[in-house]
């Protein structure tokens, strides 16, 4: 898969709880999930991010509450690719299992600045900077997450009996 | 190969003589619990399926804790959505107001989880079945309904921090200091996809209110689980609440982790955790005059019997700080009653506490006790983030019942042992 976008970059630890404020749990719909996503960390994401774009993050990105509705709300927003240092695992299995693309690159995650226009070819494991002309390497994703992811989610691969 | 008792658990439910680290596997699962916030999002991904019927209805779990009795009619909505489910698919463990109880105190309550069990939750705060010597660790809704439909959930098979565990706490000290102190150590992501395994010899003077608080907060540590080894309070607990048998796993003597860390229980202090994270832990030394406007005792991590007697210990007789908002939430029915009955509730109402019925509430802030812009919590819930409990700008400090109810007599940060001597 590749993914093309402009670059909306936040810190370390950012949780779940900020992702998506949990007064806005009394409901599963994904437009209204993401007309709230990111409110209490950056008021200004709702309004500027658009179709394509990719976060970057420092470490442990998605720690605290399991809510699912914080990848669907980031996936909603029109979020293309999420790329952190780390991830706090249930966020981690929760975007596979909805098909939100991540990748976990140290280096491009520190690197890469905000609005940099950046390419990502997960199949291959390369990110490349545009704006800065850097590419950087990734770790492929497991055969059975790889399965998940193309089959379009988990409840799909169970449904295409992938397994 | 060597196993840890994390590594023995997913080894014999997934059909395996062993596992090592890193390795995915398929998990035969013993339990799978969801929520009113969690639920609906799963039961819509079940109906993907076309499936009648869910893999096993005495297996499956939903409580309706976060935001019932039904805060708005968007919760009531997503409320009724579950109990239809439920009622439809015959789920056995169905729990709505006037049964239910905040999950994570409901289940171990309840006799659903033993020892050697496999247990996903669509909450983060799953993990705290690792108390009782199961494997339990959270997951988001569509696991849930994988886990529905199937009886099973994939896992990366994880390595270990050993937690050795020695002495005995000192008065006013509990399990909150201990996974406090634990956090402000490691990190809020020092445990990030790893199991923490607790064992030694301390163990035998933790309570399983204790082990349960501890394990609860594993997940603030960035854990995939954490794990007591099952000893005789273990198995005793399990049998009182009528559980299934027990199956006990400990770790093989040369079991490989990435690290030991050793614990003095003797050594820890009553602890706080400042904002905005959990790993922010303080002890009375270093916090300074803290005025607080409201005080909430309850949640999965802290709201026991034995969390509400540790505060009820210290309102007796004395009188919430003025313009301090105290909040006491039972975590069950049970314990609601058990209280009643021991004269709590008379000692919380008499201090200047409202007594709640079980909800999670506040804790993720949700209702029955929002913080306005600017104020600040002493809780005993397991979050702090920004915005936690209410506005962005307000600030929400994690402690023990035990400095909560001292804090709730001050009106600023207080160390238990400052009111009540050591």
């Amino acid at each position: 898969m590749k993914y093309t976008g402009s670059v909306i970059k936040y810190g370390d630890n950012v949780d779940t709880d900020v992702i998506i404020p949990a007064r806005y749990l009394n409901t599963s719909d994904h437009k209204e999930l993401a007309s709230h996503c990111m409110e209490d960390l950056d008021k200004t994401f709702v309004s500027r991010v658009k179709q394509g774009d990719i976060i970057t993050a420092g470490q442990n990105f998605g720690c605290g509450s399991s809510r699912e509705h914080a990848p669907i709300a980031i996936k909603a927003s029109g979020v293309s690719l999420v790329i952190a240092k780390s991830f706090a695992r249930i966020f981690y299995r929760n975007a596979i299992n909805i098909g939100l693309a991540i990748v976990e690159c140290p280096a491009a995650a520190e690197e890469i600045s905000e609005g940099d226009t950046v390419e990502a070819d997960l199949d291959n494991g390369i990110i490349r900077n545009i704006t800065a002309g850097k590419e950087y390497k990734t770790a492929p994703f497991p055969d059975f997450v790889q399965k998940i992811i193309e089959n379009g989610g988990l409840m799909q691969a169970i449904v295409n009996e992938a397994f | 190969m060597a196993m840890t008792m994390t590594q023995k658990i997913l080894a014999a439910h997934s059909g395996r003589e062993s596992v090592s680290p890193g390795e995915l596997i398929l998990a035969d699962l013993d339990l799978v619990l969801g929520n009113d916030i969690t639920s609906p999002v799963a039961i819509k991904e079940f109906a993907k399926l076309g499936k009648d019927s869910v893999f096993d209805k005495d297996k499956i779990t939903m409580v309706m804790d976060h935001f019932a009795p039904n805060k708005d009619i968007k919760a009531a909505e997503q409320c009724k959505m579950c109990r239809d489910f439920c009622g439809e698919k015959e789920i056995t463990h169905f729990y709505d107001v006037g049964e239910m109880g905040i999950e994570h105190a409901l289940l171990p309550e309840k006799g659903l989880v033993t020892a050697g069990n496999a247990v996903i939750g669509a909450d983060s705060h799953t993990c705290t079945y690792g108390a009782l010597g199961a494997f339990s660790t959270g997951v988001g809704s569509t696991d849930m309904a994988c886990g529905m439909a199937t009886g099973k959930a994939w896992f990366k098979v994880p390595s270990a921090i050993k937690f050795n565990l020695t002495g005995s706490l000192r008065r006013y000290v509990s399990g909150k200091d201990v996974i406090l102190h634990i956090i402000g150590k490691i990190g809020v992501d020092g445990a990030l996809y790893r199991s923490m395994e607790f064992t030694g010899e301390g163990l035998s003077s933790l309570t399983m209110a204790d082990r349960l608080c501890i394990a609860n907060m594993a997940i603030e540590a960035g854990a995939k689980n954490g794990i007591f080894e099952a000893d005789d309070i273990t198995l005793d607990y399990i049998r009182q609440h009528g559980g299934a048998e027990p199956v006990v796993y400990s770790a093989d003597p040369d079991a490989e982790y990435d690290e030991v860390i050793d614990i003095d229980l003797s050594e820890i202090e009553p602890t706080v955790a400042f904002p905005h994270l959990p790993e922010n832990a303080k002890t009375f030394g270093s916090i300074g005059d803290v005025k607080i406007d409201q005080v909430v005792i309850g949640s999965c991590t802290n709201g026991r019997l034995e969390d509400l007697i540790a505060a009820a210990e210290i309102m007796k007789g004395r009188k919430a700080a003025k313009n301090v908002r105290v909040i006491v939430i039972p975590a069950t029915q049970q314990v609601y009653l058990d209280a009643m009955e021991m004269g709590l509730l008379r000692t919380f109402i008499e201090f200047g506490a409202v007594v709640s019925t079980p909800t999670c509430g506040p804790c993720l802030g949700g209702y029955m006790g929002i913080l306005a812009a600017g104020e600040r919590a002493i809780t005993t819930t397991n979050r702090n983030f920004v915005g936690r409990m209410g506005h962005p700008e307000s600030e929400v400090y994690l402690a023990s019942p035990a400095t909560a109810a001292a804090s709730a007599v001050t009106g600023r940060i207080t160390s238990p042992w400052e009111v009540m001597g050591k």
